[in-house]
């Protein structure tokens, strides 16, 4: 219906452009057209700038009334997040101000200054002192944001091992993730996807002869214990991807030949999240979206979409091939206990080999 | 001095004793207009509207996923088994897009037709410095262009890693259809490509070094000239190494080196590569990659640059402000590819020296912002629709450039990396910009390439719609993005999460479609002003620089008689003690008159 709809507007405008052309064309029948902008011109291009601006900052509103909710910029599920947010929100209003006041210079300049016949410019090349000014303010601006940016970066990137993190293994392939946990002893046994074998069910190429692989776990849905530092190391087996987790701010990607880390804590757990005000908005949204669109589904009678649930989520943000738009797997963050009861049910590396 | 003039009267020698057939002046030409034609009409039009077909196929998928489409099947034929798109050739799309707009339409298709054009024309020179090395630039720029289409013919479909083709994607066929015999092909017409490229810019290097005319010093070339000669700098020193990593990458598919690749096991076998690493693959690939944006984003400034000054009938304000703020970025662009790698892996220190460049590329940046703003200040605007193209580029270049603020925050990169906001941000201030930029070029010198005026009201009407309709696709497109969309998915059907961004993503398709029937409107004025449009006078423009001092017919050497001398820099508009508002290049100075800030 939507397709339906646009292809209508579309041939709309066409027609609509179709026509302007031709009443152009007609008006230049006989006149003296040389092409080169006049004073009509000037003067009508001059408001139409005006009418521009007031475009660029309507669409600004608007996006911000109805798109507002979409950025993550709170309600950030690790530690570290509300230092991002904040970057974030610095620099977006940094952004928002030179924006507003360089597009309204532009434009009104353009608009104020439309040519008429027989009026001079102003001969005005060089200033040094305004070259200076708008030299030295975005050098300011900027060491400020250069510097908090820089003291955030090392804080994220930083793993501190005085903390004990949780050591997790997240290995990708096309087109799915896997998680492994160093059990026990939480250290991750050695691996290599050259000791892969796949009729021993040995998935992942952990060394089975490495005493710490013996009591690995290897699950495809990611737990997490609430407030306790988690070190991620990511392996893939074939071509890159990246381990996306937007919620808590966390990215980095999987590299075939090596292992890479992020390390974060996550501070709210998944049942919390969805009882944030924020949470239940959005969810709320969504699940009518998706009411809509099923009446139109069961209509033609396809099957009905089901309702969504909030969970956090693990995805594919690195070009891994087909079905790269279908790479997730979902995140739990819980409390310690349920943490440990899930963990007790998971079976270790070594029992698990066939 | 004298060597030139030598050269000059060699030529004079040549013009008079070949007779040229249509194969020397049509096809084989060695004439830098001519050349400069060829590649408008290869590069930009045909490659763009190509690029752009592709671009609207990507945009109906994202907003009406997995729908059948009479377009689709029209376009794609097999890959659209009843109309609907399959996900392997929405990454195909999505690639050659990229290759096309970004190689193709904005590096040969810019810099081919302006550089070509403007360069002997503007600094008062016969001819380029090698006519013959300029022909073969061109037609292996043609041939990687048919490789490149003719990849879309092949049985498992073209290159579909991304316009980056980072391996393993890239080296496996087995990874993906499209890294057989299509990625080959892609590797095979950009190294001709860089081939085609590197002979252009050591022509426009040369050129603009030697062949002045006299009293053309450096200080007095207009600001189009140093943005041609930097960008040409640049590709010299960076196309190098996007080749070594196309050979090298070529080496580990079909010749089993392991330079990218490592402990790979996939489809159920362990493969014998074993320490390369696909993040030396980056490296290479955005020490091209980072200052191929200024490839791109430099020649549309100096066109830009050039016109806001004749239309302003003012001096562009601080010349060697522009010109220092030219160089800064060349030099920093070199030193900043890290940023595309914030999360690849690499040591997290290069993260911070990275974040410490690239945000002081935004201050040559601004200089440059507030220098064209300044420029339209107390001017005499005369609104053409080259002008309004390039008003339109400054707003698009802030708006654009600042978000590279966030991107260029390794610390805030982490959440926004390679989702829309990417994508918005860097077709806004590269994509669009730059297309500006040629938009401005080919509305400005149309009377110098074809001899005629296109028409200015279809011009109007094309700016207009197309610059709401640019800011209609990639303003909300931010919002997207930050909400954590990733980019490059065929459907977001799978996450439930996004589908509260479903609606945007419809509107931004319905304002690409209307910005995609806009160009129709512009390519028919192009076509139909060749043929039928109103005969140029010798300085539509009233500008000062040198090519509009040569006849409005073409002719081989460019001048009938002696090139002329300059006496002045190129922005002598509105100057006190004159009586019209512009004074060319090769009038002399007035007794007692001062030459004034250069």
């Amino acid at each position: 219906m939507t397709a339906l709809l646009t292809i209508i507007i579309v041939l709309f405008v066409a027609v609509a452009i179709w026509q302007l052309i031709k009443i152009f064309d007609l008006a230049q029948v006989g006149a003296s057209n040389t092409q080169i902008a006049d004073d009509k011109d000037n003067k009508m291009n001059g408001y139409l700038m005006m009418g521009f601006l007031a475009f660029i900052y309507i669409i600004t509103i608007l996006c911000f009334w109805y798109l507002g909710d979409l950025p993550l910029m709170s309600n950030s599920a690790s530690e570290h997040g509300p230092g991002i947010d904040n970057l974030m929100a610095i620099s977006m209003v940094v952004i928002f101000i030179v924006q507003t006041v360089t597009q309204f210079l532009l434009h009104y300049f353009a608009f104020k200054y439309k040519g008429e016949k027989g009026r001079k410019a102003l001969f005005y090349a060089d200033n040094n002192t305004l070259e200076a000014i708008w030299t030295g303010i975005p050098v300011i601006v900027l060491a400020g944001l250069i510097i908090y940016g820089l003291f955030t970066w090392n804080d994220i990137m930083n793993v501190d091992d005085q903390e004990d993190p949780l050591i997790v293994e997240l290995y990708a392939q096309q087109f799915n993730w896997k998680a492994r946990y160093g059990g026990e002893d939480n250290v991750l046994g050695k691996a290599n996807v050259r000791l892969i074998d796949l009729d021993r069910a040995n998935i992942l190429g952990v060394d089975e002869g490495d005493p710490n692989a013996q009591d690995d776990v290897i699950v495809t849905e990611l737990h997490l214990p609430v407030n306790r530092p988690v070190l991620f190391k990511m392996r893939s087996q074939d071509v890159l991807h990246s381990a996306y987790m937007p919620h808590f701010r966390a990215q980095m990607n999987c590299v075939p030949g090596m292992v890479t880390q992020f390390g974060f804590t996550p501070t709210v757990t998944t049942a919390d999240m969805r009882e944030t005000e924020d949470m239940k908005d959005k969810v709320l949204n969504i699940n009518k979206i998706r009411t809509e669109k099923s009446k139109e589904l069961t209509a033609n009678g396809e099957e009905a979409l089901e309702p969504y649930e909030f969970d956090y989520l693990l995805i594919c943000n690195k070009i891994c091939g087909k079905s790269h738009y279908n790479m997730q797997m979902k995140i739990i963050v819980e409390t310690e206990e349920e943490y440990n009861a899930w963990m007790a049910e998971q079976t270790t590396f070594a029992k698990s080999l066939n | 001095m004298s060597a030139t003039v030598d050269t000059h009267n060699h030529d004079d020698h040549d013009v008079h004793h070949h007779k040229e057939t249509f194969v020397t002046k049509y096809i084989f030409s060695q004439d830098h207009k001519m050349i400069a034609k060829q590649y408008l009409i290869t590069g930009v039009i045909v490659m763009g509207i190509i690029g752009i077909l592709m671009s609207l196929m990507i945009r109906m998928q994202i907003a009406w996923p997995e729908q059948p489409n009479a377009v689709f099947q029209a376009l794609l034929g097999k890959w659209a088994p009843e109309g609907v798109m399959d996900a392997d050739i929405y990454l195909a799309l999505v690639t050659i897009h990229g290759t096309l707009m970004v190689f193709f339409v904005l590096t040969a298709g810019l810099s081919g037709t302006f550089s070509n054009l403007l360069i002997p024309l503007q600094i008062g020179a016969r001819d380029m410095a090698s006519g013959f090395l300029n022909m073969v630039s061109y037609w292996l720029f043609f041939v990687s262009c048919v490789v490149m289409i003719l990849s879309f013919f092949v049985e498992m479909g073209p290159a579909a890693a991304g316009w980056t083709i980072y391996p393993p994607l890239s080296a496996l066929p087995m990874a993906q259809p499209g890294s057989g015999t299509g990625m080959t092909m892609w590797l095979v017409s950009m190294a001709i490509f860089i081939a085609s490229s590197l002979l252009g810019s050591l022509n426009y290097i040369v050129t603009v070094l030697n062949l002045r005319t006299k009293g053309m010093s450096m200080t007095r070339l207009p600001l189009t000239i140093w943005a041609f000669f930097i960008t040409a700098v640049i590709g010299v020193i960076s196309f190098p190494v996007l080749l070594s990593a196309a050979l090298l990458l070529i080496m580990d598919r079909s010749f089993g080196t392991s330079f990218f690749l490592s402990d790979i096991f996939i489809q159920g076998e362990v493969l014998h590569y074993q320490g390369g690493s696909p993040v030396l693959y980056e490296h290479l690939f955005w020490f091209l990659g980072h200052p191929e944006v200024y490839i791109v984003l430099l020649p549309a400034l100096g066109i830009t640059s050039e016109i806001i000054a004749t239309n302003s009938r003012k001096p562009i304000f601080g010349y060697r402000a522009m010109i220092l703020s030219i160089l800064a970025i060349a030099f920093l662009s070199t030193i900043v590819w890290g940023h595309h790698m914030f999360v690849s892996g690499m040591n997290p220190f290069l993260g911070s020296v990275f974040t410490f460049t690239t945000l002081l590329i935004a201050i040559p940046s601004a200089v440059k912002a507030f220098n064209y703003i300044t420029t339209l200040w107390k001017g005499n605007l005369q609104m053409n629709p080259a002008m309004l193209f390039s008003i339109g580029l400054v707003s698009t270049f802030i708006t654009g450039g600042l978000t590279g603020i966030i991107l260029g925050d390794s610390a805030l990169d982490i959440n926004v990396h390679d989702t829309y906001f990417v994508v918005a941000h860097f077709h806004l201030v590269m994509g669009i910009s730059a297309l500006y930029g040629v938009f401005a070029g080919i509305y400005h010198w149309f009377p110098k390439m074809f001899g005629r005026m296109m028409n200015k009201n279809l011009g109007y009407i094309h700016f207009w719609i197309t610059a709401v309709c640019a800011y209609g696709v990639f303003f909300p497109m931010h919002f997207i993005g930050m909400a954590g969309l990733p980019r490059r998915y065929y459907t977001n059907s799978n996450f439930p999460l996004f589908d509260d961004t479903a609606d945007t993503q419809v509107v931004i398709t319905v304002f690409a479609l209307i910005a995609g029937l806009a160009q129709i409107v512009f390519l028919y004025n192009f076509i139909s002003s060749i043929f039928y449009g109103k005969k140029a006078e010798q300085n539509p423009w009233r500008s000062n620089t040198l090519e509009w001092t040569a006849p409005v017919e073409h002719m081989h050497g460019n001048w009938p008689g002696e090139i002329p001398h300059v006496h002045r820099w190129p922005y002598d508009y509105s100057k006190p003690g004159h009586d019209e508002d512009f004074v060319p290049q090769n009038v002399p100075m007035k007794e007692g008159e001062e030459e004034l800030h250069h």
